[in-house]
């Protein structure tokens, strides 16, 4: 109970074999959440550009929603995915990725989350997600 | 205008085998390869595969229940493999949007397979759909609807995403 944030947070994903996977690494200010995927050659999806897959800029900000989401709802599990849709901007080039997302409603069994990826420059992002994510509570009732 | 090398043709259209022209572009794919994502059947613009389940793919150490991550990697590779697959002459694509809907959580330890259909080919653009699923497609774990740039690397050379320049 005596944990910072920031070190559950970066406990929780520790746990998450994918999160390991995928290289991710947690930066928390205040309850602000910002993932970092450096670059590693098993990302790429187009060896010639090279560019990254698509898959794994998408699951970057994925875990960044889910996990921004068990923040702001002050749970030790992340939520479950109903549905994500993910527009990709521009190719991801071989450096490190960045993704943050925003709490943008908490109902009673659902919640809406938009997230961002970005590189070199925050303004310029090279792909958007937003999601809808079961809550605690939401999974409680469906189970019933 | 320069003198760089533009980028060779794409290797997997190569063979004249559509299957293995597939997986010589999922052999080509180094993410596609990490995940153990395998193409098991083609047809024109119809493409079937699988993941093995993995123990480092895991997305929930309770349940051992795969990654939504990884369901996304697959659907969008196999996807864009149907839109290649939907062609006379293979070109690249790149993924325009893609959605996912996630009707139930993959079963712990067993393989995901899909099936992708590329419905529309455009001059520019492919829409392509997709299931992933344990036994068949008619108990869903997921759908998606995806769009794709058709010829994306046109214009663009080998190497374009290493130089300082933005693009």
């Amino acid at each position: 109970m005596s944990e910072t944030p920031q070190a559950r947070v970066a406990a929780a994903l520790e746990r998450i074999p994918y999160a390991r996977f995928l290289g991710l690494r947690a930066e928390l200010k205040g309850d602000e959440l910002t993932l970092v995927m450096p670059f590693s050659d098993h990302l790429v999806g187009n060896p010639l550009l090279p560019a990254l897959h698509g898959g794994v800029v998408g699951a970057l900000m994925e875990v960044t929603a889910l996990t921004q989401l068990a923040i702001a709802s002050k749970s030790e599990r992340f939520p479950k995915t109903i549905d994500i849709g993910i527009d990709y901007l521009r190719s991801g080039k071989p450096i490190d990725t960045f993704a943050r997302a925003r709490v943008v409603k908490i109902g009673r069994r659902v919640a809406n989350v938009q997230a961002e990826a970005w590189q070199g420059e925050k303004n310029q992002p090279i792909a958007t997600l937003h999601g809808h994510f079961m809550t605690p509570e939401g999974e409680e009732s469906a189970a019933s | 205008m320069s003198e760089e090398t533009p980028a060779p043709s794409v290797p997997y259209a190569a063979s004249d085998d559509p299957l293995e022209r597939v997986r010589a572009m999922i052999r080509f794919t180094p993410q596609a390869k990490a995940i153990g994502l395998e193409v098991t059947r083609i047809e024109p613009a119809r493409v079937w595969g699988r993941v093995p389940y993995r123990p480092d793919l895991i997305g929930d150490p309770e349940s051992g229940v795969i990654a939504g991550g990884v369901i996304t990697t697959f659907l969008d590779t196999i996807c864009g493999t149907a839109a290649v697959a939907a062609m006379e002459h293979p070109t690249t694509v790149a993924t325009i949007d893609l959605r996912i809907d996630y009707m139930r959580a993959a079963e712990p330890g067993r393989d995901v397979l899909a099936e992708a259909h590329c419905y529309k080919l455009g001059r520019s653009i492919a829409f392509v759909r997709a299931v992933a699923y344990e036994d068949t497609s008619d108990n869903p774990i997921a759908h998606v609807a995806c769009a794709f740039m058709i010829n994306s690397s046109e214009g663009r050379k080998m190497y374009a995403n290493m130089r300082k320049k933005k693009s």
